[in-house]
Parts: C-alpha cells; sequence; structure tokens
C-alpha cells in the first residue's frame, strides 16, 4: 500500500535573515496508514520546520512530498489550504480554540472552509458531536474555552483536527502546556484514535511522551538520526492506573499526619 | 463559509468588544446623522425659498427701470425715472403672448383707520396684478380697469394692515386715509407670508397705480412693470420682445431698464440655498470620512489582535477570500449599523431642529439612501485595507503570534 506521506530528500532554506539558515537538510521519510510516529528533536533540529512541511504549511526548498500521493509543489495557495482541510488534521501545543467561542463551535470550524461549507448546519453539528463524543468531552459542548481545564481544551483541539476525517492527524507538542496526568489521558486519547486505524504524527520534546507512540523519529541538524520502532511501549491506561496507585499512596502517607 | 455563518462570526466578534464597536460605529453615526440633518435643513431652505418664487406669480417677467448717473455718481437699478405707464401699455398692447400687464408705484405711508394708525406700504397696481402674482383675496373683489381710469379711491388691503387697523372688524366696506385721502376698502388680500428677501409682503395697502400717482405720491414715473407671460416657454421670447419694443421707444438712447424673468430672480435666489446644503452636506460628508477611518484604525487592531485566530483559520483550511469577507462583513456591518442608527438620530435631529427654530427641515429620502449607502461603501472602502492585510498573513507566522 502507498504510504500516506512519502518525502524524498527534503530540504527547507529560510533566507530571510542575514545568514541562509539549513533547517531541514535532506529528510526522506514514509509514513504508512495507521503508524503513530514521534518527531522528536532538540530545539533547533528542525523537527518544527518538518512539522509545518508535513502540514502543508510551508513549501520545501528542495525534494519532493507527496501527501496521499498529491505533489505539493504544484498546489497554489487555496489548493494547499483545501488540503489540509480534507487530509490533515492539527492539534497545537497552545491548543489554539477560538476563544468565546463554544467547544461545539471550534470543533465545527474546519467544516466551514473547504468542501465541506456546503453541508446543512444540522449535519455539521451532528458531525462535531460525535467527534466531541470520541474524545469524552460531548457533556461540555456548550462550554467556552476557558471554561475548559487544559486537558480538555486539547481534547477539544483533537475532536476540531479529527471532524473533517483526516488522512494524518498532526500534533505539534500537544502536551507541551499540561501537567502530567493530563498528558498521559491526552495519548490515551491519541492512542484509542490510533487503535481506530488514524495515522498520528507527533512533534515532542519528552521521552516518556513519545514511548506513547509506535515509531521514534530522532532529528538533529535537520537530518534523521534514529528512525526505529518504540521499545518498551507505554499504554496509557497501565500509566494511569500507576499514577493512580502512586497518588493513592502519597495520599496513605499523608493521611495520619492529617 | 456560508453566508449565514459569516455573520453570525462577524455579530460575535464585535459582541466581543461592545463598547469598542459601538464607539467606532459613533464616527458614522455622527456622520450619517449630520449628513441628513445638514442636507434636510439645506433643502428645507430650498423649499421654502422654491415656495417663495412660487408665490411671486407663474410666468412672471418683471421690468425695472435702469440706473441714473448725475456728475459722475452712479445710482442702483430703479433709481431712474425712466419708466411710464405708457411703456406699460405698449407692452399689452404690442407684445405677443402677454397675458396681463400692471405698472407698479410703490411708497410707504402712514395710514391711518378707526382711530389707529400705522406705516404701511401703498402701492400703486394695475387691476390685473392679483391675478399676475397670482394672490386671491379672502373677501370683497379687486378694483377694476373703471377705477384705474377714473383714478378711484379705492384700496385692496393685506392681512397685517387688517390686524393693525381693524383689529376686531371687517374692514370691507370701511374707509382708511392715505395722505389725508380716504379710500374705501373693497378687498382683503390672503395671507401671502414673507417675501424672498425677508420683508412682510402682507403689509401691504394697494390702490389704483392711477390714483397713487396723481394723488398720493405725484409720481410721473413708475417703479417697476409686471407682466404675465402666457406659458413658460413663452418667457424667453417674451422678454425678448420687450426689450426690443422698449429700446426702439426710447428711440435710439441708451437702455434705461432692465428687464428680468421670474427664473433668473429664482435661480439667484435658490443659489444661495443650493450653495448651503453643498457646503453643509461637504461639512457633514468629511465627519462621514473620519467615522470611516476610525472603523478602519479598530479594524487594523482587531487583525492584529486576532492574527492568531486568522493563523487557526487558515492552518485549517480557510482561504485568504474568506478571511478576507470575514473581516469585511464586520466592517460593513459596522458602519451599516452605524449608519443605520445615524439615519434615525438624523431625522430626530432634523425635527428637532424644525421644532425649535421654526425653520423648514425637509428629509429627502434620497438623502438617507445615499447617506446608508455611502455608510457601507465607506465600510468597504476603509475594512478592505485591514481585511486584505489578514488574508495575506502566513499561516504559520499568523499561529506563532503571541
Amino acid at each position: 500500500m502507498a504510504p500516506v506521506v512519502h518525502i524524498a530528500d527534503i530540504h527547507k532554506i529560510y533566507e530571510s535573515g542575514e545568514v541562509p539558515v539549513h533547517a531541514v537538510r535532506g529528510v526522506s521519510l514514509d509514513i504508512h496508514k495507521g503508524e503513530f510516529v514521534a518527531l522528536m528533536g532538540a530545539s533547533g533540529s528542525g523537527k518544527s520546520t518538518l512539522m509545518n512541511l508535513l502540514g502543508c504549511l510551508d513549501r520545501p526548498t528542495r525534494g519532493t512530498y507527496l501527501l496521499d500521493g498529491i505533489d505539493i509543489d504544484k498546489l497554489d495557495r487555496n489548493e494547499l489550504a483545501d488540503l489540509r482541510n480534507q487530509k490533515l488534521g492539527f492539534v497545537f501545543q497552545g491548543f489554539n480554540l477560538l476563544a468565546r467561542t463554544t467547544a461545539l463551535e471550534n470543533v465545527e470550524l474546519p467544516m466551514l472552509y473547504g468542501r465541506h461549507r456546503r453541508h446543512s448546519s444540522a449535519e455539521v453539528r451532528d458531525r462535531a458531536m460525535h467527534c466531541l463524543d470520541i474524545v469524552g468531552l460531548s457533556d461540555r459542548s456548550d462550554h467556552f474555552p476557558n471554561q475548559l481545564s487544559g486537558g480538555q481544551q486539547q481534547r477539544v483541539a483533537i475532536a476540531r483536527g479529527l471532524v473533517n476525517q483526516p488522512h494524518v492527524l498532526l500534533a505539534d507538542e500537544p502536551t507541551g502546556n499540561l501537567d502530567s496526568r493530563t498528558s498521559i489521558e491526552v495519548m490515551g486519547v491519541f492512542q484509542k484514535l490510533n487503535e481506530q486505524g488514524i495515522t498520528i504524527v507527533m512533534v515532542t520534546h519528552e521521552l516518556d511522551i513519545a514511548r506513547f507512540c509506535k515509531r521514534n523519529l530522532i532529528l538533529r541538524d535537520g537530518v534523521v538520526v534514529r528512525d526505529e520502532p518504540t521499545h518498551d511501549r507505554s499504554i496509557a491506561e497501565e500509566a494511569l492506573g500507576l499514577l493512580h496507585q502512586a497518588e493513592a499512596a502519597a495520599k496513605l502517607t499523608h493521611a495520619p499526619a492529617a | 463559509m456560508r453566508f449565514t455563518s459569516v455573520i453570525r462570526v462577524a455579530l460575535r466578534a464585535l459582541r466581543r468588544n461592545t463598547m469598542r464597536s459601538m464607539l467606532t460605529a459613533l464616527g458614522i453615526i455622527i456622520g450619517v446623522g449630520a449628513v441628513i440633518t445638514m442636507v434636510s435643513i439645506g433643502n428645507g431652505a430650498k423649499a421654502q425659498v422654491e415656495a417663495q418664487v412660487a408665490s411671486l406669480g407663474q410666468n412672471i417677467i418683471s421690468v425695472f427701470p435702469g440706473s441714473f448717473s448725475s456728475g459722475g455718481m452712479r445710482g442702483g437699478y430703479g433709481s431712474a425715472p425712466t419708466l411710464t405707464p405708457e411703456d406699460a401699455d405698449a407692452i399689452m398692447a404690442e407684445v405677443e403672448d402677454v397675458d396681463a400687464v400692471s405698472p407698479e408705484v410703490r411708497d410707504r405711508n402712514q395710514v391711518l383707520a378707526n382711530g389707529l394708525n400705522w406705516n404701511t406700504n401703498v402701492n400703486g397696481e394695475g387691476p390685473d396684478y392679483a391675478m399676475i402674482r397670482n394672490w386671491r383675496l379672502v373677501s370683497g373683489a379687486m378694483f377694476t380697469d373703471q377705477d384705474v381710469k377714473s383714478l378711484s379711491k379705492v384700496c385692496v388691503i393685506g392681512k397685517t394692515v387688517v390686524d393693525q387697523l381693524f383689529p376686531n372688524e371687517d374692514p370691507i366696506g370701511q374707509s382708511l386715509r392715505i395722505r389725508n385721502l380716504p379710500f374705501r376698502i373693497i378687498g382683503v388680500l390672503d395671507v401671502k407670508g414673507f417675501s424672498l428677501f425677508g420683508s412682510d409682503q402682507d403689509d401691504v395697502v394697494i390702490i389704483p397705480y392711477t390714483s397713487h400717482m396723481r394723488r398720493v405720491s405725484r409720481r410721473t414715473s413708475i417703479s417697476m412693470i409686471q407682466i404675465q407671460a402666457s406659458g413658460p416657454e413663452k418667457l424667453d421670447k417674451v422678454k425678448q420682445d420687450i426689450e426690443d419694443l422698449l429700446t426702439q421707444r426710447r428711440k435710439g438712447r441708451e437702455p434705461d431698464f432692465t428687464v428680468r424673468t421670474q427664473e433668473e430672480i429664482a435661480a439667484a435666489a435658490t443659489q444661495t440655498s443650493k450653495t448651503m446644503t453643498l457646503l453643509l452636506g461637504a461639512i457633514a460628508g468629511v465627519s462621514l470620512v473620519v467615522g470611516g477611518i476610525g472603523i478602519m484604525n479598530i479594524m487594523l487592531v482587531s487583525v492584529t489582535e486576532r492574527t492568531r485566530e486568522i493563523g487557526i483559520r487558515l492552518a485549517i483550511g480557510a482561504h485568504g477570500r474568506d478571511v478576507l469577507t470575514q473581516f469585511l462583513i464586520e466592517a460593513i456591518l459596522l458602519s451599516s449599523f452605524g449608519g443605520i442608527i445615524g439615519v434615525t438620530l438624523g431625522i430626530g435631529a432634523s425635527e428637532l431642529v424644525s421644532y425649535y427654530n421654526g425653520w423648514p427641515v425637509l428629509v429627502s429620502t434620497s438623502s438617507v439612501v445615499i447617506a446608508v449607502a455611502f455608510s457601507a461603501a465607506v465600510g468597504v472602502f476603509f475594512g478592505f485595507y485591514p481585511a486584505r492585510k489578514a488574508a495575506q498573513l502566513d499561516p504559520i507566522d499568523a499561529l506563532r503570534y503571541e
């Protein structure tokens, strides 16, 4: 089966500064349907640039990128927007939900653009509700982002990423703004989605978060230095269970003092 | 994006900063309100002038005596005693398409009646004067040709004179004294109001011009000749014929008269109010433009504030056009909203002005339509630049914007 993402010798050079910055120096990569990839690297390693390229937010300076068999290089700005709308879902570090807009309306947002704009509002509503249900937030659909916790906001963002049934869900440091417990919960949502066959690529710099994925890619100075399946993969449910026990134990030790 | 959701998103964005939106709209509200009020006042003034011009009568041509000069000093129009009743007779007899002619002699005199006295205009006119001026009588009748020929001591008086001299009685049949001569009152004129030049037209006693010249003022020349042409399209030709006739009657001497048509007088009179309307409208228009700049300013702030939102929308598939439409609709909503309130306010202010100052005010539909359309256009014009700026943002930069 053809890979969902096919990258061949991709380069990205930023010319805006005084010195050209060679952020990505020849990355080749195939990602198949159903994969769950963690993209790791230190700051400045080019992982964010690669993520922007994968997300069709930016064009490579050199090299080819086929997303679902479509050559990015041949598309104009609007066609790229349509491609992002139809084939990609985005989850950001800072959640990036629209303020003073309910969770449900935030999830509906991608359906307002692209070829979905012809859907009836009832249809749009049903699909958004379904996606909120998947991330377990259907009871919070009329809450505003400032009424939701960080983890809940990120789950709304994931629901928004899912609503157009994307080929790849791209997550840029999705747990960067979350505490460890909520991070694990969010990774649990990703694992569940991945089990249902959704391809996920996420950027992270936390090793223990990367262990929830199936494949680890390490970038350094704009090239892939390691690409291997995750050893000793973490399962979110188990990790949560362990956390529960630890917390219970902590409470036990505190109990007599109180 | 579908249109309804575009509107909904725009309304939500405006509601998010209610105070700011209202202050921004205030610029347009004041602008539109000012345009409508000013144009209404100007139109009211114009309508009043036009009504006064119409009250002069229809298809009127006036002949004034020329200026006289003596020893290098030159008088104005009407200062030379060169117009005679014979000129008037000649015009009536020889010029085609003339319906009526009335020589006119003007004077001010102390008038006594009923133990009261009053200084008023005593005008000598022809019997057709009331018809020419389209001036009806509320009671009695105008004097006749016979009265003119026989230098009758009869008069027709205006409402103001009635009020001053006969406050509580019917003046018909009574007499008033001008220079100690008794004149019998045979008619009372309908109210005509103020003239173009601000004088009270009802403050008048009209007597046969012959009586005026022989008995009252003892003048040999007349102040002017009023002529009614048979139709508006004849005015120019009749005017020309009168000029030719009078020139011919002067037998080669310098023309010492001026012929004016009512249209020329009206044009001069309405010119002022037209200029005023234009001036007021232009000043108000400036405030509308200033309001528009306010909208542009706020939209630019809004675009900057919502850079991340724009980034999100672009990242998940909005075209530049979608973002452009969104911000443009927002600006148009803001300015149209201001426009509609401004119209209400403008009409209200116009009514207030007319109520407290007694000025006639005419809210014209066209000024309302133009003001609203213009305010929406201001929204498009001043909203376009910020909206385009938003649409051209790079999604990566926009998402990263703090």
